[in-house]
């Protein structure tokens, strides 16, 4: 990428860079999603899905 | 031919209605008219063929949709007027018919897969065994092997278990009524021809992905049908949560979707011909090719398998998942990392330094949610591991966990641009492939059949345990001599490659490797045989187990397991 301050420059660096922590973002709230303690009995009970099923 | 075969699957439990007048469904009907179209612009394109490989297959596709148009009204003069319902006294009515036909057919082609394994392996040894013909040259015998191992073995287990798990923890039919079996005999189709093409000299040349471009097109149509039923299904769910393995089978259909349209773009010489060249060309053909290549181990030969990982363990061991918290974060770790991989693949060549690292880093990056799924499946064990020693099955399942903790910590090793310069090119990639392929993806396949044949057939249980046994222990036996031999063979290679006399010469000419190489070769040949053999043994248990098993009783009243 050119030093040179433009518009386009200025886009495609933002675009080019700004996934990396959005995507980190979204992974750590998958994090905070899985281990949220009100979710564990709900977790528990997936776990435990397949030897419920008929 | 299957497709008559196939059509005896279903008989199933359809209650008759004689009240509703019968008529064609607009699937039976509508695919019907397509399937004859197809018929006579298959017969058009075999006249006007350039190549006599492509006459070949527009026949086959000719003969293939006349058969399925004769199917499909055949199988609605022998239907009851109203369609299987999706429940039977308040319980879902799971639709078998292509799950059992999808069994059969990944037990075929395994078979096949290993022998032209073995075959391969030993013209490797005895060079003479490709008895100078091209169409039992190892250049066309080898993609035929990776084909029918990946695609064929691997790819009819994980479209049969996905179709059962996804009934069964979802409890609700599988969506569609001809659509599931336009997926397992659109898909077994595109085996077939892909196969045949190999043996007449028809391929792409990339690697796993040799089927050119006629082959691809069915392929996608029928791949997004799959998808189709997949997700219907999930969506008329009549439990609310989505059960992890889902996830899996999900990312596993959706990313090989994208791959395969991602990596295939390519403009046929002539429409009635099958040459064709890619889009692109250089280095970015070479990295597509490994973006495809390596997600292709990643979503098809990885996650799809982990789905049964989560699904066919915790059954087998009548235990919950160890932390279902950990399979979420196992899940979207994988997601998030395993698609920047591919470039460790194209180490020291062309390809920018600085992608080569990113790929590298990736891969090393990987080791976390691998071994975070190891770790889930092996600790499901908590509480029962004395099964191991009365289930072979399970043994058989928990062995092919193993064997992925060991693969995924050879793999990122292996990306390491320092390790990779001696491994690269050498026997070394063979035995880390293979004992991922052999042990971890063979043995979970192995150990799901062992468990869906009974469950889709309704018996009581598998024919023999003791013949199980016996599997594991032959099959196990042809792994290690496979790996070791390949690990030893390898690395001799590649530091055979990069000797330097004192004076600055090569050490060792390219034949003088290949002559240290012939006795691995020998043993390796040696553990495929045994891997076949295994293989031969499992088919005649589920033979016998769907032959003379004994039928299970169904239970009036579902069984709650303590809570």
């Amino acid at each position: 990428m050119k030093a040179i301050l433009t518009l386009d420059n200025l886009a495609s660096g933002l675009v080019t860079t700004i996934w990396t922590p959005v995507f980190v973002a979204i992974f750590l709230a998958i994090i905070a999603y899985a281990f949220w303690p009100r979710n564990k009995a709900a977790f528990d009970k997936a776990a435990q899905l397949p030897l419920r099923e008929e | 031919m299957w497709f008559l075969a196939a059509c005896s699957f279903e008989r199933e439990s359809a209650m008759p209605q004689p009240s509703i007048s019968k008529t064609m469904t607009t699937g039976e009907s509508g695919l019907s008219v397509v399937f004859a179209v197809t018929a006579f612009l298959s017969v058009i394109a075999a006249a006007k063929a350039v190549d006599a490989p492509f006459a070949f297959h527009a026949t086959l596709f000719a003969i293939a949709s006349v058969a399925s148009v004769f199917c499909i009204v055949n199988r609605y003069f022998d239907r009851p007027a109203a369609l299987p319902p999706a429940e039977i006294n308040g319980r879902p009515n799971y639709n078998m018919g292509p799950i059992k036909f999808a069994s059969f057919m990944a037990m075929f082609w395994g078979i096949a897969g290993f022998l032209v394994g073995l075959i391969i392996a030993s013209q490797l040894a005895w060079p003479a065994l490709n008895f100078d013909l091209p169409w039992t040259s190892f250049g066309r015998l080898r993609p035929l092997h990776t084909s029918a191992v990946i695609f064929a073995f691997g790819g009819n287990v994980l479209i049969a278990t996905s179709f059962y798990v996804v009934q069964k923890s979802c409890r609700v039919r599988l969506a569609g009524d001809l659509a599931p079996w336009f997926v397992v005999l659109g898909y077994n189709f595109f085996i077939l021809i892909a196969g045949t093409g190999y043996l007449l000299g028809v391929t792409q040349g990339k690697e796993y992905a040799e089927p050119e471009w006629y082959s691809d097109l069915w392929l996608t149509i029928v791949w997004v049908t799959y998808l189709l039923v997949f997700l219907v299904t999930v969506i008329k769910r009549k439990e609310p949560h989505i059960f992890v393995a889902n996830w899996f089978y999900f990312a596993f259909i959706v990313t090989i979707a994208v791959l395969h349209l991602g990596n295939n773009p390519a403009l046929p010489v002539s429409v009635f011909g099958s040459k064709s060249y890619v889009a692109w060309g250089g280095i970015q053909d070479a990295m597509f090719q490994w973006w495809y290549g390596h997600n292709a181990v990643g979503f098809f030969l990885t996650a799809g398998f982990l789905a049964i990982m989560y699904y066919f363990i915790p059954k087998r061991a009548e235990r919950p998942i160890y932390s279902y918290r950990l399979s979420i974060i196992h899940f979207w770790a994988l997601i998030f990392l395993y698609i920047w991989a591919g470039p460790h693949h194209l180490h020291y060549t062309a390809l920018p330094d600085w992608t080569q690292t990113l790929g590298m880093t990736f891969s090393i990056m990987l080791w976390m949610p691998s071994w975070g799924g190891m770790i889930n499946g092996l600790m499901t064990l908590s509480g029962a591991w004395d099964k191991l020693r009365t289930d072979p099955v399970l043994r058989m399942l928990v062995v092919s966990v193993a064997f992925y903790g060991m693969s995924t910590f050879e793999g990122p090793m292996m990306s390491i641009k320092v390790v990779n310069s001696l491994s690269h090119y050498t026997d070394w990639t063979i035995g880390h492939v293979h004992s991922g392929a052999l042990g971890w993806v063979g043995f979970v396949s192995f150990g799901a059949l062992y468990c869906l044949v009974p469950w889709a057939w309704n018996r009581k249980g598998l024919y023999s345990l003791k013949l199980v046994n016996w599997h594991f222990w032959i099959a196990t036996l042809g792994i290690v001599l496979y790996i070791s031999a390949m690990w030893v063979s390898g690395i001799l290679q590649g530091l055979m490659w990069r000797a330097y006399t004192s004076l600055g010469f090569l050490e060792y000419s390219f034949i003088e490797t290949v002559e240290a190489m012939h006795p691995f070769y020998i043993i390796r040949a040696a553990g495929g045989a045994l891997f076949l053999l295994g293989a031969l043994i499992m088919a005649y248990n589920l033979w016998m187990t769907v032959r003379v098993g004994e039928q299970e009783v169904q239970m009036p009243v579902a069984l709650q397991p303590a809570e």
